[in-house]
């Protein structure tokens, strides 16, 4: 199940970073960063819950970037 | 501006010019100190707090780790030598906020200019149901509603025309300003903008499956693709970062320790250190990180408004390095409709010839019969014929006003024992004669398209070395073609299998450059993914096409090839200009400030000047009008 996401990344470079670092969260399959559309697409794993990877994937992402926001 | 980039200008302005004030306040000693602390805290806190928070995950060597050891070593700097100079720090803060802040609102900027170009996602469908018009979204109209467009409206989903008539204007999805006339029974692609009258639209597509959904997806997945500069920049910068850190840290340690213990000389630690904060300043990557993916996404904008869709950055890159190019005949360099071409008279006036043939073919439906009664032009008169027997394979015979007409090929010819003279012209020939004498023929063929033979030596200008036309056609048909558009290299009578291995050949013969396959994507999807990069033609509404091809040319005109190529080479000229301008100011400021020829000054334009003038010029792939 593929879903997209607003983000709010500033630099192209964290946006790189944040794929690699939501790719790795249980219940990603994948993840891909759009810098500049501002937009995080997951593809989540059978079964997965949203909700709860989503929170996951923010946490990756505000260790890259502190001030980063999804919209979920 | 949002929130954010308000807040920042806010803090910029208040430390800006609290900064200045302070240099007309004679403080010294520990208020001096705190004076300029707070000022520093206020423009830099964030900075310092990213800093403390990235190392704790792991991020030891990032931006914000460089700028707040640059800083807080100045300030330490200026405490330990006593100069009470702390101006130095706080100004490389502030001008590393400014740099920030106007880094994010040029790509603010131009990411809105760039999905402004892009406004072709309708809001509303005026869905017309029990008689009556409701707005609703344009996801929540099925298959086989009917919905209504007015003028100045968005045609919100692919569907035919049911009802009225009206004009089109499809500049938003071809580039192409002549407006398109549009009646019952026609079909309509989404995203147009319906001009004149109201009309009435039977939805054969969902909106996820309609053509303005698919190209907003791809222009907006583009720059997912990567292209081979971007995933150098990536790959510099994370090589890069720590080794410009362990250098500065070398620049700060290395050269007292030898002083002091090789040269029994002073340390000079202060000069060093400066030195090495300097270079810290200078090495910030971020003018290449920010301004290639920019350039490729700003070329991509810029190109999608011009009906040319690039499916990621990969392959704008490969598109600028293309040097030999392939077409399909039929519908790319050629109409792809039949059309008379020529009437040769042998005892009787052209009109004459093209009423007798026009007659007699009046009740087939084939193509060449079709084009024949399309050439005469008038309506046909049916009771001045009878007596009409198709002969297959060979033509037709009929009785027109009294006199037996036959129309056929070379067979029907020879089998009735009438004279003719043979035609060396490529295309469809009507031999046409009358009660057993021959009058002459008529040439039907697929039209070249006015601008095919221009592109063509377009193409040639801008350096495309070989240019091949692959067709099904026979020999003789498509050498003329190619003789006259001047195309280098032909390979006719090919099935659409024969066609992949054609392409194969050529990619294996052209080594270096890219080869680029232009078809309509009608049946040539192999050929399409086969090729380094597949150009589909006239793509407004085929599905096969979008999906296989790697450029959607919106339009069917063939010089959309040469502006997809001259928007490609554009923008990897502002990229290599980007990525070789920012490396050479870098590296110079790198070795100047370890020479200790630069100061903190020159550090900063280094650092920010660089990234706005890359950033600048990174917008310029933007203007693609007139390429």
């Amino acid at each position: 199940m593929k879903k997209t996401y607003g983000i709010e990344v500033d630099c192209a470079n964290c946006a790189l970073l944040m794929e690699k670092a939501a790719g790795k969260i249980e219940g990603v399959t994948s993840a891909t960063v759009n810098f500049m559309t501002q937009k995080i697409i997951i593809d989540f794993a059978d079964g997965a819950e949203v909700k709860k990877v989503m929170k996951d994937v923010l946490k990756a992402c505000k260790k890259v970037e502190p001030d980063c926001e999804i919209d979920f | 501006m949002n929130k954010k980039q308000k807040k920042m200008l806010a803090r910029i302005l208040l430390s800006a010019v609290l900064l200045i004030a302070l240099l007309f306040i004679p403080v010294s000693g520990v208020l001096r100190l705190c004076l300029y602390l707070g000022v520093y805290l206020i423009i830099g806190y964030d900075i310092l707090k990213k800093a403390v928070k990235g190392i704790f995950n792991g991020r030891v060597f990032d931006e914000n780790f460089l700028m707040a050891i640059a800083t807080v070593g100045a300030f330490v700097l200026a405490i330990y030598t006593k100069s009470g100079d702390y101006t130095e720090g706080i100004a490389v803060m502030l001008f590393y906020q400014v740099g920030e802040l106007f880094q994010s609102c040029a790509v603010r900027k131009s990411r809105k200019s760039i999905s402004a170009l892009m406004d072709i996602r309708p809001d509303y469908a005026n869905l017309k149901r029990d008689g009556e018009i409701e707005a609703v979204l344009p996801d929540e109209v099925g298959v086989g509603d009917i919905i209504v467009v007015q003028p100045g409206e968005k045609v919100p989903l692919d569907g035919v025309v049911v009802n009225g008539s009206s004009t089109l204007n499809t500049s938003a999805l071809t580039g192409e300003s002549i407006p398109r006339d549009i009646s019952e029974g026609d079909e309509i692609i989404s995203g147009c903008i319906n001009m004149t009258g109201v009309i009435e639209v039977r939805v054969t597509k969902e909106f996820g499956e309609s053509t303005v959904s698919k190209i907003l997806d791809l222009v907006e997945n583009a720059s997912s693709r990567k292209s081979r500069s971007e995933a150098f920049i990536s790959r510099f910068a994370s090589v890069y970062t720590p080794i410009v850190c362990v250098s500065a840290l070398a620049l700060a340690v290395l050269p007292p320790l030898v002083r002091i213990f090789a040269l029994s000389l002073s340390g000079q630690w202060e000069t060093w250190i400066y030195r090495a904060l300097t270079f810290l300043v200078v090495s910030c990557p971020c003018a290449l990180v920010i301004s290639i993916p920019l350039s490729f996404f700003a070329g991509i904008g810029g190109a999608s408004r011009e009906g040319v869709l690039v499916k990621g950055s990969n392959f704008l890159e490969a598109l600028s390095k293309t040097d030999t190019l392939v077409f399909d005949k039929t519908g790319t360099l050629t109409e792809g409709v039949f059309e008379v071409t020529d009437i040769r008279c042998e005892s009787t006036d052209a009109s004459t010839l093209l009423e007798y043939a026009a007659l007699a073919e009046c009740a087939s439906s084939h193509p060449i019969s079709k084009s024949l009664i399309k050439a005469y032009g008038k309506d046909i008169d049916r009771s001045r014929v009878t007596d009409i027997t198709e002969i297959s394979g060979k033509g037709v015979t009929a009785c027109v006003d009294g006199v037996l007409v036959a129309a056929g090929n070379v067979k029907l010819m020879e089998k009735m024992d009438i004279p003719f003279t043979p035609s060396s012209s490529a295309g469809t020939v009507v031999h046409v004669a009358a009660d057993g004498a021959y009058l002459g023929y008529i040439l039907i063929s697929d039209k070249i398209k006015p601008r095919a033979k221009k592109a063509v030596a377009e193409l040639k200008k801008q350096g495309i070395k070989k240019t091949v036309m692959l067709t099904g056609d026979v020999e003789s048909a498509a050498k003329q073609v190619s003789a006259e558009l001047g195309i280098d290299e032909l390979h006719a009578g090919l099935l659409p299998a024969d066609k992949v291995a054609a392409v194969e050949d050529i990619i294996a013969e052209a080594r270096s450059g890219k080869v680029a396959f232009v078809g309509d994507g009608i049946n040539d999807a192999p050929v399409l993914t086969r090729a380094d990069i597949g150009i589909a033609m006239g793509a407004m509404g085929s599905d096969a096409a979008i999906e296989a091809a790697d450029v959607v040319l919106m339009d069917d005109d063939p010089m959309q090839i040469v502006k997809a190529i001259g928007i490609s080479r554009k923008c990897l000229r502002i990229v290599y200009q980007n990525i070789t301008f920012a490396l050479v100011i870098k590296f110079t400021c790198l070795l100047l400030s370890a020479f200790g020829i630069a100061n903190m000054w020159l550090a900063i334009f280094a650092d920010v000047g660089v990234m706005i003038i890359a950033v600048l010029n990174a917008m310029r792939a933007l203007k693609v009008k007139g390429i």
